[in-house]
């Protein structure tokens, strides 16, 4: 079973970056990272290959400036090889165009199944992974929190509102997971070792044949810090801090 | 800017929609002079009144979807319409598990950008976005044709009625979607939570890793009762199976705007500050002084939830 991983490769939340009011985008600094909600589908993948008894996990990925340590991270934890598109025409791409360069570099490879993170950390729009089902004219299960394949079918069981749906979709499809889905496993020193030699394919936009099909069609007009929420007071808790909040929810009339 | 005809996506679960939909009617009903709600199910009819209570003047059905999921139909029966020259000038969609579905098939299928996530959209059609947690806000626009989807989060906008007659109820035709449609509802549960619904709850207690353990939750269900209030979860808490993922407050669970949140053993990361920071007051316990819920809190108490908890669930008893 060959499954193809969508990842992203995004700078450290902990430390975001700033922000340029005057060129209107993120000033990001140091290496990026890989998402850790894309360790769950990493992680799932290879699961799948494993019990499926052989098979490959490729991971497929959209990054400025040939960007790989956080691909590394990923063919560390196990993933066979890689495909990275790359290319300054890219900068600022929207969702759809995202998924258009996801789309064409996942018809080079033939899997089984594509996974994905329901939402990447940094921009979560959530609406990439079915815009590529669409565009590779794959069905698609969202939201997944279990998964079981038989190699012609998966079964997923995916969140709802008022609890989780038991679906099953026939193979080739694209499958979105939270972070429940499995506990992603720590790269150990020989993965680490290893992921150094494996295949990363560099591709660009005219490799993908994307040539002047690609128009991003909404603009960023602003970007400016929000206004923030003041901090109030905070106490030590020396055994009465309850009385502190039982006066505050009297005040608000709530008891 | 002007938007003529705006089309809402409509999601009504057992044959009542939601107030996020009436959230989405009302802001749509003050930007376009014509409001449509694009809908499923089977008892569209039963429901079409509420959906013109709040502006809609048309009801646009898929009809009954069976076991299918509603991605792939509604995108591909939105799409058909559009393409045959039924175009709105703009669409809300709800940031929901169906409404993203929805919501990024038919931009694919018809080529179109989508704007997501948005907090605020203004008469000239700037979108407004909330990023890393709601402390940095994007603003954009769409530059080419309409129609433009905007997927926007839960609760950016109030739920006010303001319509008229009953509305038409239309046929949204289904074309054949042929393999694209092959996923397959085999079985749906309900996980039951008693009170009030989380996002509706006046008051809202939530637990986080800081409980120690599963059991513990029982702490956070106690106090929410004696508040007659609902309980909630962090994200963590709900990956490590302590309770159900529809406890979840957060950029991927549930966003609240309570009048009182009261955050238990809770750090506060991005995820789960962008789901609840709209509430009007905030509360929080926590033993670590750093920990980033404290700058949103109203009042911070810097103590261990094992012992601020039950003091607190006595003291409400004994005033009982």
């Amino acid at each position: 079973m060959n499954v193809v991983v969508c990842v992203k490769q995004i700078p450290d939340p902990a430390n975001p970056g700033r922000l340029d009011p005057e060129a209107k985008t993120l000033v990001r600094q140091g290496k990026l990272i890989l998402d850790d909600s894309d360790a769950y589908g990493v992680e799932m993948a290879l699961q799948l290959v494993d019990a499926a008894g052989g098979g490959e996990v490729t991971l497929v990925s959209m990054a400025p400036h040939n960007e790989v340590s956080g691909l590394r991270t990923a063919l560390a934890m196990g993933a066979s090889k890689a495909l990275l598109v790359s290319d300054d025409q890219l900068q600022g791409a929207d969702a759809l165009t995202t998924a258009k360069v996801l789309a064409a570099a996942i018809r080079r490879t033939d899997p089984d199944l594509v996974l994905a993170a329901t939402e990447s950390t940094d921009g979560y729009t959530g609406t990439t992974p079915v815009q590529v089902a669409e565009l590779l004219g794959l069905p698609s299960v969202t939201f997944a929190k279990r998964i079981e394949c038989d190699g012609s079918t998966v079964r997923v069981e995916r969140q709802t509102e008022a609890g989780f749906d038991e679906v099953e979709c026939p193979l080739p499809a694209v499958v979105t997971v939270t972070a429940g889905v499995v506990e992603p496993r720590y790269p150990s020193f020989k993965g680490i070792m290893a992921a150094k030699s494996k295949s990363v394919e560099q591709l660009t936009v005219a490799d993908l044949g994307l040539d002047g099909s690609l128009r991003v069609g909404q603009e960023v007009t602003d970007v400016a810090a929000a206004q923030e929420r003041q901090a109030g007071e905070i106490v030590q808790d020396e055994g009465n801090a309850h009385d502190r909040i039982i006066q505050l929810l009297d005040r608000l009339k709530v008891i | 800017m002007t938007f003529d005809n705006v089309w809402v996506l409509a999601e009504a679960p057992e044959a009542k929609p939601t107030s996020f939909t009436y959230e989405l009617l009302t802001k749509a009903r003050q930007m376009g002079s014509t409001v449509e709600a694009v809908t499923w199910g089977a008892d569209v009819d039963a429901y079409a009144a509420d959906l013109g209570r709040f502006g809609a003047t048309r009801v646009r059905s898929a009809g009954d979807l069976g076991d299918a999921l509603p991605g792939v139909p509604v995108a591909a029966a939105m799409a058909a319409a559009i393409q045959g020259g039924d175009r709105p000038d703009a669409i809300l969609f709800p940031q929901s598990y169906d409404g993203r579905d929805i919501a990024g098939r038919l931009s694919a299928r018809l080529d179109l950008g989508v704007l997501t996530n948005l907090v605020d959209l203004s008469d000239d059609g700037t979108s407004e976005h909330a990023i890393f947690g709601g402390s940095t806000i994007v603003r954009a626009r769409f530059t080419g044709d309409p129609p433009y989807l905007f997927l926007v989060r839960p609760k950016s906008f109030a739920a006010l009625e303001g319509g008229g007659a009953s509305p038409e109820v239309v046929a949204l035709p289904v074309p054949d979607t042929g393999p694209l449609n092959a996923a397959v509802i085999k079985q749906r549960h309900v996980e039951a939570r008693s009170g009030p619904k989380l996002d509706e709850a006046p008051v809202v207690v939530a637990g986080g890793r800081g409980l120690g353990e599963a059991s513990n939750f029982e702490l956070i269900e106690e106090l929410a009762r004696l508040l007659r209030g609902a309980p909630g979860a962090s994200r963590a808490i709900v990956d490590a199976g302590w309770v159900p993922y529809a406890y979840q407050v957060g950029q991927t669970g549930k966003t609240v705007k309570p009048t009182v949140y009261i955050a238990c053993g809770i750090s506060g990361a991005t995820q789960h500050m962008v789901g609840m920071k709209g509430a009007k007051h905030i509360i929080a316990i926590n033993k670590d002084r750093e920990a980033p819920i404290f700058s949103i809190a109203d009042l911070g108490v810097v103590g261990d939830v094992h012992r601020v908890l039950p003091r607190l669930i006595e003291a409400l008893k004994s005033r009982s």
